[in-house]
């Protein structure tokens, strides 16, 4: 480095001449621009603003001037290193940008793959139904009762209006327990339907009762396509003061529409049941063929067998007797109740063509029906 | 019920237009459940027409009997020249008139009729056999038919071919639609037209020479009719309407007395029976059998009698069984075995139908007669039905009726109930009106009086109608439940569901999102399953429910665990080809009380006591929900992203760990040792001190035996036991942000020292500051020491109210050590 001269004439400092220093800063605008990698510009920004770059010698040399020179030689060389350096910047973000295109198209994959490395469990569609069911009724204030499957005939028949004697008692396939002396006379059954638990629930509380009831029933079909001897129902009960069928149906409607959908008539056949006077069995217009297919063999439907109508269960106005057995006065009270079956309206709701699937546990059957239905 | 709708419109004057499908529509609306709508010979298309025979040529040389005929069918071909056709059978002579079937004509099948070369002649048609005209079974050669019918008229007409039947699914409260005569009734009350009742009939009043009969149980027997008809031609055959009409009710034609008691009992619903008066011994006499008796029935089997069974006797003994089925011994006689019977005694009677139900029952002998006497049968209509049998013995059979009439009536007190006129309107939910409702009631046949209240007595054929209920309901089946307007009830507000439900749902939520799929089972068990579970002699698990009538007797039992049956599906699915498993269920056990008791019947007419409902539930087996899992194959498979798992019995305690969260609760794991566990790989489960289940792999014994695949893992769970304290209500930990500083240890403990134990001196010795520990890495070995194990743990230390400095830090982790060197003895590792 120069010491200061003060006969030094800074017209004559050939770094500082203005035409050297513009060369200087053009040499450093060449260098970035052809820097075609950022380790190149990296050794470009070594040679034209590191310390040994011809900007920052000579930058040194404005020391030596004489104060009258030196503001303009400093101005002079600081505006050349200032369009370096923004040149440099601009390049380095250029080559940045083009290295991470580069490196993230080298990273990209096949998102596509299969990933199968959870695996994903379902719960059963009967069940699932059975709280749908159950959630329209929650949210109309009903509440959920159980019974045990293991039943006292007394609850299951006698209590409902089915005496020792009832034709429709023998109607129904019992599986009787052992009583302790080997006979059928234990009184106990598997319940052939989920009534005892309304009969359970009337003895257990005052009216008013508002609570369906889902579980498992037996009767005594051998597995088939269409039969189980194991199957489920849900059984509503309501009892208040002036409940009457016109009740009964507008609950039904209900149900209906939130569990299969409006727009589909609904037929009120008049039936029997011991238990409930007067009675009826629901059909429910077939939503494939909506009855079009009834006496019309061009056009058979399979989930109706072209009858145009799908049985949806059983209902009724609640027998008095069968409140008189359970405590409730019936001169003050009056109920509806209705049973469904669950096999059958997954059938339909769902196309599932044979009940076998829904009983032997195959998981390819369960699985498409996820966590809710 | 079958209905023919060509019988049904003699006693209701149907619309001509009305088709089968029309007529069902209405009985469906009125409460008859009408199955299905049968078109017969609907593909039946003629010429089909009445032949006489003009010759016979007996052709030779072929396997079977040839014969090449010539019939005339009149103008039926349209040349009026004699048809020729080749036949088959044999049964017929020249002369004969039979049914013949002309080219270009088609049975039902359908078989197109048409010219062809056949046995070297022309056959141009073919002379029908009953089973070719889908009038019944019988092959037994062609139709012959009386020689009154001119030749070429329409057989189809003539032969009744074409017809629709109405197959009705009779509700055993409507036993009087178990007839024409019922099923006419609501027909009419459905389209408001007219009954012409079969059972009007003029009937000769009781006189004292008819058949003698006695009848020693009046509780058993409330109506006795006999009647009698003499010089019947046993060779009489039903004509062609009576056997058509019995063919579609599906009843077979066996002889013509047969074929008419069976044509009355369709015909007005009252089950006759005809004894060949010729083989019953002296007076006809009712009364209960005694033990011992036996009888051999129209079926040809003996039965054993039981002292409750109402018995028909004459003086050699049974002759009988009331409302059932008669005995052999006075069966009218077929005249094709010797000579047949020409002399009847007709019985209609009225029986018990508790009586005959148990009778039905005992001997499994459920026949059209105890059907219809279980389902209550008009005892007024006896006397019409026994007349409507004789009219037709004299018509058609050439019988005699004896002037003798047999009535023997117990007293019949006149039920009358008093309905609330406006009732139905307040079972129903709308307004009907007081007319209205009385004359619903007139339709059914009850006759009415009175003003708001109403005195009714309902008819004779209606023994279902007995309170003013059972009323209400026919008026508002007759007004039309379409008819009823639909409204919602005000509910008042519920409590939502229990938390146990609650809990139940979550619990398949939990495990199916960790990867389960749930199956449910049968709950029959039998030894077997029991067996290859390897439990032992004297396993409470052994102590099943029994059922007295199982669907197999391989399995009477009813579970008491639900390891069989999940075991059952996951072989199931293995054997499909679904090798990578893990299925769940969730449903009861059956676990018998330790005392056996009966469940008492109790009364119906009013609520029963606490202690009686006491009595019933102790005779009932306990029946806790449960829940278990079974797994095998890979449990986290493996593909591109690397390795995979297979399922391990780690898996199955952790499937309990996920129930326990879903139920909030902490669950505690020990070893335990329990069939069908593998003994040294079997969690006992725990809540507090109180054992809830247990997990682990299954014994390889237990593997083999039931055929799994290696290594499987299962668990099971007692879901009530589990939450059997309550919910807990979690308090919300204070989160400080505050820098964390984690520490490591590596433990040696001998290899039988749980992790468990460890661990809960680790926390109970690291004090308030620790935040969170894990298990990072076990192993055993060399470097571990010979019965040792080596357990590195990360410890993760915070403060809630300042940064922790290093010293703190690893001072509480000193502490944690020593904890753990004093209950475990556990050694530092490298110290």
């Amino acid at each position: 480095m120069s010491a200061p001269n003060k006969s030094y004439d800074p017209v004559e400092v050939e770094a500082l001449k203005p035409e050297v220093v513009e060369q200087a800063r053009d040499a450093a605008f060449a260098a970035f621009a052809g820097a075609g990698s950022l380790e190149e510009l990296k050794q470009a920004k070594v040679a034209h603003t590191g310390d040994r770059s011809p900007l920052a010698l000579a930058n040194r040399e404005i020391g030596a001037l004489p104060p009258h020179a030196k503001a303009a030689a400093g101005k002079l060389i600081g505006q050349a290193r200032g369009a370096v350096n923004q040149a440099l910047a601009k390049r380095q973000a250029e080559l940045e940008a083009e290295r991470d295109a580069r490196v993230l198209v080298e990273e990209a994959v096949d998102v596509t793959l299969p990933y199968g490395r959870t695996p994903r469990g379902a719960r059963h569609p009967l069940t699932t139904l059975a709280e749908r069911i159950e959630d329209t009724f929650v949210a109309m204030g009903y509440e959920v009762a159980e019974g045990p499957e293991a039943e006292a005939e007394w609850l299951n028949f006698d209590a409902l209006n089915l005496g020792p004697d009832h034709p429709a008692r023998s109607m129904q396939d019992t599986f009787f327990v052992q009583a302790p002396d080997g006979s059928a006379d234990s009184g106990v059954v598997l319940r052939t339907q989920t009534s005892p638990v309304q009969a359970r629930t009337l003895l257990d509380r005052e009216p008013p009762v508002y609570v369906v009831c889902p579980g498992r029933v037996y009767r005594t079909d051998e597995l088939d396509a269409t039969h189980t001897p194991v199957f489920r129902q849900v059984e509503g009960l309501a009892v208040d003061e002036g409940i009457t069928f016109a009740d009964l149906k507008g609950t039904i409607e209900q149900l209906v529409s939130k569990l299969i959908g409006d727009g589909l008539e609904l037929r009120w056949r008049p039936s029997y049941f011991p238990f409930t006077e007067p009675s009826a069995e629901i059909d429910l217009q077939c939503f494939v063929c909506r009855g079009e297919s009834v006496g019309n063999p061009d056009r058979p439907c399979r989930t109706c067998s072209s009858e145009g109508w799908i049985e949806l269960g059983g209902c009724g106005v609640v027998n008095p007797r069968v409140l008189v057995a359970c405590g409730v006065d019936p001169n003050r009270y009056s109920g509806f109740a209705f049973g469904l079956g669950l096999e059958r309206i997954l059938m339909n709701r769902h196309n599932v063509a044979d009940m076998r699937d829904m009983v032997e546990g195959d998981v390819r059957f369960t699985l498409p029906f996820g966590m809710e239905i | 019920m079958r209905v023919p709708l060509s019988w049904l419109r003699e006693y209701v004057d149907l619309p001509a237009g009305e088709t089968g499908r029309d007529v069902a529509a209405r009985l469906v609306r009125a409460g008859l459940e009408v199955e299905t709508v049968e078109q017969i010979g609907a593909d039946l298309k003629g010429p089909l027409v009445v032949g006489q025979v003009l010759s016979i040529e007996e052709l030779s040389g072929f396997k079977k009997p040839i014969r090449h005929c010539f019939v005339n069918v009149g103008d039926a071909n349209g040349t009026g020249e004699p048809q020729e056709i080749v036949c088959g059978a044999t049964n017929f002579a020249v002369g004969d008139k039979v049914v013949v079937v002309l080219p270009g004509a088609v049975l039902p099948g359908p078989f197109p009729i048409a010219a062809r070369q056949t046995y070297g002649h022309t056959s141009a048609g073919m002379i029908c056999s009953a089973r070719e005209l889908g009038m019944g079974d019988d092959h037994n050669g062609i139709i012959v038919l009386e020689s009154h019918h001119e030749p070429g008229t329409d057989a189809i007409e003539l032969l009744e071919l074409t017809d629709e039947v109405l197959d009705i699914a009779v509700t055993p409260d409507r036993g009087y639609c178990l007839s024409m005569r019922g099923v006419a009734r609501e027909a009419a009350a459905a389209y408001g037209l007219p009954l012409a009742d079969p059972a009007l009939l003029d009937v000769p009043p009781a006189n004292s020479y008819g058949h003698l009969v006695k009848v020693a149980d009046p509780a058993g027997c409330d109506r006795f009719v006999a009647r009698t008809v003499t010089g019947i031609d046993p060779n009489a055959q039903s004509p062609i309407w009576l056997q058509r009409r019995l063919q579609k009710s599906g009843v077979r034609p066996i002889s013509l007395t047969v074929d008419i008691t069976n044509y009355v009992m369709l015909e007005v619903g009252q089950p006759l029976h005809a004894y060949d008066r010729g083989r019953v011994d002296g007076a006809i006499l009712v009364r209960r059998a005694e033990e011992g008796e036996s009888l051999t029935t129209l079926d040809g089997v003996q039965r054993k009698l039981s002292a409750e069974d109402l018995l028909i006797c004459d003086n050699s003994g049974p002759i009988g069984l009331a409302g059932v089925m008669g005995g052999a011994s006075t069966e009218i006689l077929d005249p094709a075995a010797g000579p047949g019977t020409t002399e009847v005694i007709i019985e209609a009677a009225h029986f018990d139908p508790v009586s005959v139900a148990r009778t039905a029952k005992r001997h499994k002998l459920p026949s059209e007669a105890s059907k219809r006497f279980e389902r209550g049968v008009d005892p007024e209509a006896a006397r019409a039905a026994a007349q409507r049998a004789v009219d037709l013995l004299v018509l058609i059979a050439g019988g005699t009726a004896e002037a003798g009439v047999t009535d023997i009536a117990a007293p019949h007190p006149l039920r009358t109930i008093a309905i609330a006129a406006d009732l139905p309107d307040r079972v129903a939910g709308t307004e009907y009106g007081r007319e209205t409702v009385t004359r619903r009631l007139q339709e059914v046949g009850c006759t009415v009086v009175g003003t708001d209240v109403l005195e009714v007595t309902p008819p004779s054929w209606r023994p279902d109608l007995t309170d003013p209920y059972d009323l209400a309901e026919e008026v508002i089946r007759l007004e039309g439940y379409d008819n009823v307007p639909a409204r919602m009830p005000t509910v008042p507000p519920g409590r939502g569901l229990t938390e146990a439900q609650r809990f139940h749902r979550r619990t398949g939520v939990a495990l199916a999102g960790a990867g389960y799929v749930e199956v449910n089972n049968y709950p029959f068990v039998g030894e077997p399953a029991l067996d290859a579970l390897g439990l032992d002699k004297d396993d409470r698990r052994r102590r099943t429910v029994t059922l007295v009538n199982p669907l197999n007797d391989e399995e009477p039992g009813l579970r008491t665990t639900l390891l069989p049956g999940l075991l059952g599906a996951l072989r199931r699915n293995v054997g499909r080809g679904n090798t990578d498993l893990a299925i769940f269920e969730m449903g009861t056990v059956f676990l018998p009380k330790d005392e056996l008791k009966v469940a008492p019947r109790l009364p119906v007419d009013r609520r029963p006591t606490d202690d009686e409902l006491a009595a019933l539930d102790a005779a009932l087996p306990d029946q806790p929900r449960r829940v278990a899992v079974a797994l095998a194959g890979e449990r986290l498979p493996s593909g591109w992203w690397g390795k995979g798992a297979g399922a391990s019995w780690a898996d199955a305690v952790e499937a309990a760990r996920t129930v326990a969260g879903a139920a909030g609760v902490e669950l505690t794991v020990r070893q335990g040792q329990l069939a069908p566990w593998h003994p040294g790989r079997c969690a006992e489960l725990l809540v507090g001190d109180r054992i809830v289940g247990h997990a682990g792999e299954l014994h390889p014994r237990v593997i083999k035996a039931l055929n799994l695949p290696e290594r499987t893992s299962v668990m099971e769970l007692d879901l009530d036991l589990l939450i059997a304290d309550g919910p807990q209500r979690v308090s919300g930990p204070a989160v400080s942000s505050y820098p964390v500083a984690t520490q490591d240890v590596a433990l040696i403990v001998d290899a039988k020292v749980p992790a468990v134990e460890v661990e809960a001196a680790l926390r109970e010795g690291a004090g308030e500051l620790l935040e969170s520990i894990r298990l990072f890495d076990v192993f055993t070995g060399e470097q571990a020491g010979e019965g040792k194990k080596s357990l590195a743990y990360s410890l993760r230390f915070r403060a809630a109210d300042r940064t922790l400095t290093a010293d703190e830090a690893s001072a509480a982790r000193e502490t944690a050590v020593a904890a753990a060197s004093a209950r475990t003895g556990a050694v530092l590792r490298g110290a």
